[in-house]
């Protein structure tokens, strides 16, 4: 195709007077579009070229093998679904309550929002044992406590690093099948302790600035007796 | 009270995953504070006519909801009902039918719930456990 140049937006001759049926009847639009001045300036006869002659490509041989019957494939899918929307009442340093999963009840605090639309958290873990962590936006409560996170830098962290690791190709010895099963649990890698502890740091150190913050966090949150949710303010 | 905990696995798809339900003494070396984040619930059978009843859904009473504007703020939240067996599966003699709260049943704050599989007759009056996710707060 030509480069692109600057256009401008195409406007219809033909306005619309209700979706589908325009203004204009078939012979107002050839009057309007000048076929008959393009006629007139190429002889009578609407000017038409012949196709250009394409390069010549090689001859294809018929393939040796093909499938017996000619079976339709789908379509390919190559819909990308897109971040989910972050609720108004969480943003970068809210603490937020876990509803569900091992850390169910702790207070937590919110990083930021990953590309799969995970949010990112951590407790900090010296304060309540809770890591760096991805969590989904509707298992937990946007409390209206906020923690100053300017001095935290999250930049480095995003999906691929909380992957799990591929499983190593089992080799093919018989008796070995139900051995490799018990290599268990790998210790966590340097790297990720690290990670935590230089995103604690900088948050531990806010925290402890706001009086009552920190037992706060160390503290879970329940449901008493008489308590009603859906009368709570959080 | 608490006797057990929940584990939610997730699998590789994030809608569907299957939960896993442990009671805490199976897990080593945990004393278990006692959380509650989920509201009592009773089972009051199911949706009927006088003399026709509908097992698909069944009613559900919650605690401390009394109108029909109280139950906006529990529409679509999960429900578990637990019960024990004798036989032990995925290791733990509970099981649970997970559902989820679907609509107000009139005015006074009962709701309407539809689980995985329809509750059983014997569910008529048991505890049901309505949790506080999805949360939209």
């Amino acid at each position: 195709m030509a480069p692109t140049k600057e256009r401008a937006p195409r406007v219809s001759r033909n306005p619309d007077l209700i979706r589908g049926i325009g203004k204009f009847s078939k012979s107002q639009m050839y009057h309007k579009k000048g076929i008959w001045a393009i006629k007139a300036k190429n002889g009578g006869v609407f000017p038409r070229h012949d196709p250009k002659p394409k390069p010549e490509t090689a001859a294809e041989k018929p393939p040796k093998f093909y499938p017996a019957d000619d079976v339709k494939k789908p379509l390919r899918n190559k819909h990308k679904p897109k971040q989910t929307k972050l609720r108004a009442s969480i943003t970068p340093g809210t603490v937020l309550i876990l509803l569900a999963g091992r850390f169910k009840g702790k207070r937590v605090v919110f990083l930021k929002q990953l590309p799969s639309g995970l949010l990112l958290v951590t407790g900090p873990f010296k304060i309540n044992g809770v890591p760096l962590r991805r969590v989904n936006q509707a298992y937990v409560i946007g409390t209206s406590t906020k923690v100053d996170i300017s001095g935290v830098n999250v930049d480095n962290l995003d999906d691929k690093y909380f992957s799990k690791e591929a499983p190593k190709k089992k080799s093919k010895g018989e008796g070995e099948f139900f051995e490799s099963d018990k290599e268990e649990k790998k210790a966590l890698p340097q790297q990720k302790k690290d990670d935590q502890k230089t995103v604690d740091a900088a948050l531990i150190k806010a925290i402890e600035s706001v009086p009552d913050l920190k037992t706060y966090l160390g503290a879970r949150f329940s449901l008493k007796a008489g308590v009603k949710p859906h009368e709570l303010v959080f | 009270m608490n006797l057990c905990c929940f584990r939610r696995t997730k699998t590789n798809r994030d809608r569907g995953s299957f939960f896993i339900f442990t009671p805490i003494k199976m897990v080593k070396g945990r004393q278990g504070e006692r959380i509650r984040l989920y509201v009592r619930g009773t089972v009051l059978g199911y949706k009927r006519s006088k003399v026709n009843q509908y097992p698909n859904t069944s009613l559900v009473q919650i605690e401390g909801v009394n109108t029909k504007e109280e139950v906006a703020w529990y529409a679509g939240k999960k429900l578990a009902y637990i019960y024990k067996a004798k036989v032990k599966k995925d290791g733990s003699h509970y099981r649970c039918i997970w559902g989820k709260v679907t609509r107000p049943h009139g005015n006074s704050g009962i709701v309407r719930a539809k689980f995985k599989s329809n509750l059983p007759p014997k569910s008529m009056g048991a505890r049901v456990r309505v949790f506080m996710y999805p949360s939209n707060i």
